[in-house]
């Protein structure tokens, strides 16, 4: 049996959800509750990380420090984290939140494109941050290009290399294949982050474990792009059920759950709703939910179309822009057919 | 020493020191354009392709990297693709011998440069920088808008194939960055600017993409936006011809928004690395502008 570090990602992907808006006060209370119930990282800021709050994926109210301050004020025992994606985020941003408390930098890029990382993952260890090398979208790449790019992340000298499966697209043998793929290739080790287009994501859990993975990815109620992450207190529940060693405590994840769940009233909680089955059976980014939904009305055009269609355009993570111009090449083409 | 523009009819007599992708796209553009006349290619290992493939053409090349340059003399214009430390040695020794300097690598030496944007207000620098891929795509497009109207912040988006984009950039996206945020402001014009690049590994291989947000507040007419936006494109078009409106200006709560894609020519590098492309047709450009009438 496994001893599991857990990381929480409410307050950074669940951002998504909430369409970046997260205020210092839903940050606060909430890590708060994590940090009480034991959980070993907390992970804050913009969805799409530092530097996240752009027009292009959209705009927070409020600073990234602000956000990682409202968590570092109140946390007495888990240690606060950011994600960065190098030139969303730029040095100066990892300086700031070094100073602001954050002790772990996860820095991420395409599963395929982990030299864009080095610079980043230096900086981070320069700066004395438990350094984390992040492949985004892991379902988009096979276990053997997987496993040299996090042979990459390990020779910058990233401490523990987290596969995120950020389309909910793969199934347990698929994921069981790239942790074991990864494994050989590296020695540090390993984290998983799920998500739950499919409704796979705690299974696909409980086969990384099985692998060797030793850091889980979780948000409260299951918060983040998408059909969302695996729900955090559900992961505690069953990874003390499989027996695997977590330090967060059972009732105390409940008790998160529930406040954040309140503070973020009346947002409705994530559901897998046909869209989203659709993007992780088509291999789409699950960030991109709202831009479908949202293009989908402006245009007219039928949602499930034009995820398939962006499915089929291999679309990564980030490209935002590329859902509104298919978005109206599908409405111009149904002009045409309907002509 | 001063350089002059070239009133005579020859043609003028070009060197690439480099002889990497860039160099090598860089000198069949150049071996096709009439006003020039490639004299050097010059790189460091005896056994690269773009060495053969210039002499294929029958051009000069030499293996001991700038030194060619000073040796043959009579040469006008030098295109630098080596790195940015290198440049930093070289230019002193192309200004002392009269010799403009068009830099590709981030040495930033002389002035930053947008051939359709600031040439004109440049004009007799004997170093230009030609910035970064994005910023020749995109910089140009802020620039049209903040010709009509204030853009108190300019974001950029560059997707770019994974197999058009070297170890060069994939090991500095910090600096990266930081040039082609200032550019947004300090050549298009924007109170402050953004770039972020996103690196795309589909098959078949995407083309350069490019989305431009530029706010400019709520309340402003789109039409002469879109009428300043198109004008530039056309000027673009001239020395791109793979330059290309893909999604057509729109408003959207305070900020204008657009997409431009960037098919390059050819020449050397795939058609798909527009991005390498338009930044050789803009060195190219400058050249032209600089030098002839």
């Amino acid at each position: 049996m496994a001893k599991i570090t857990f990381v929480d990602v409410t307050l950074r992907d669940g951002n998504h959800t909430y369409r970046h808006q997260f205020t210092p006060d839903i940050v606060s209370r909430t890590a708060a509750a994590l940090d009480a119930a034991g959980v070993d990282i907390i992970e804050v800021g913009h969805g799409d990380g530092l530097g996240g709050s752009t027009v292009h994926v959209g705009r927070a109210p409020v600073s990234d420090i602000e956000l990682i301050k409202a968590a570092t004020s109140v946390v007495k025992r888990a240690k606060v984290g950011i994600l960065l994606l190098p030139g969303f985020g730029i040095f100066r941003d990892l300086e700031a939140a070094a100073e602001a408390g954050v002790t772990v930098a996860r820095v991420a890029s395409h599963s395929t494109e982990a030299d864009t990382t080095e610079q980043h993952i230096q900086k981070a260890r320069e700066l004395g941050m438990f350094t984390v090398g992040y492949l985004v979208s892991a379902g988009m790449a096979s276990p053997e290009l997987l496993a040299e790019e996090a042979a990459k992340l390990e020779s910058y000298g990233a401490q523990y290399v987290n596969l995120a499966e950020s389309q909910g697209h793969l199934v347990p043998s698929e994921v069981a294949a790239r942790v074991r793929a990864v494994r050989k290739a590296v020695s540090i080790p390993i984290g998983f982050h799920p998500h739950n287009n499919l409704g796979l994501a705690i299974g696909n859990i409980l086969a990384a474990i099985d692998e060797g993975v030793t850091y889980i990815d979780g948000s409260l109620k299951g918060f983040g792009g998408g059909a969302g992450n695996a729900q955090t207190e559900t992961v505690i529940a069953a990874l003390k059920r499989a027996g695997h060693e977590v330090g967060t405590d059972l009732f105390g994840i409940l008790d998160a759950a529930q406040t954040f769940a309140d503070l973020v009233a009346p947002q409705p909680m994530p559901v897998i709703d046909n869209d989203s089955i659709l993007m992780g059976y088509a291999n789409v980014y699950g960030g991109y939910v709202h831009p479908v939904k949202h293009a989908a009305k402006q245009y007219n055009v039928d949602p499930r179309e034009l995820i398939i269609r962006l499915g089929k355009r291999q679309v990564v993570a980030g490209q935002e822009d590329a859902v509104e111009d298919e978005a109206q090449k599908l409405a111009r083409e149904t002009l045409l057919k309907a002509a | 020493m001063t350089i002059t523009q070239n009133n005579s009819r020859r043609p003028l007599r070009a060197a690439i020191v480099g002889s990497g992708n860039i160099g090598t796209d860089l000198m069949y553009k150049l071996h096709r354009n009439p006003n020039f006349q490639v004299v050097l290619v010059a790189g460091i290992d005896p056994a690269s392709e773009g060495l053969a493939r210039a002499r294929e053409l029958g051009i000069n090349t030499s293996t001991d990297g700038v030194e060619g340059v000073f040796q043959g003399g009579s040469i006008d214009v030098v295109f630098e693709a080596t790195s940015a430390k290198i440049h930093a040695t070289n230019a002193p020794r192309y200004e002392a011998a009269g010799i403009l300097a068009v830099d590709l690598t981030p040495a930033k030496v002389g002035p930053c440069v947008v051939p359709s944007v600031n040439l004109s207000v440049n004009k007799t620098a004997n170093n230009y920088n030609l910035i970064s891929c994005a910023a020749q795509a995109t910089v140009p497009i802020v620039h049209a808008v903040s010709q009509v109207v204030p853009v108190s912040y300019a974001e950029i988006v560059a997707t770019v194939s994974s197999k058009s984009i070297g170890p060069g950039t994939r090991h500095n996206i910090e600096e990266f960055t930081h040039t082609t945020s200032a550019a947004l402001a300090e050549v298009g014009g924007a109170q402050r600017g953004k770039s972020l690049i996103i690196v795309n590994p589909a098959n078949p291989p995407v083309l350069m993409r490019n989305t431009i947000y530029a706010v400019v507040g709520k309340d402003v007419d789109i039409d002469p936006i879109r009428a300043s936006i198109h004008r530039m494109v056309a000027d673009m078009q001239r020395f791109v011809p793979g330059y290309q409106l893909v999604v057509e200006p729109f408003l959207r709560d305070d900020h204008v928004m657009t997409t431009v894609e960037v098919t390059g020519a050819g020449d050397f590098l795939p058609k798909y690395a527009g991005n390498l492309d338009i930044i050789n047709a803009a060195a190219v450009a400058v050249a032209e502008r600089r030098l002839l009438n």
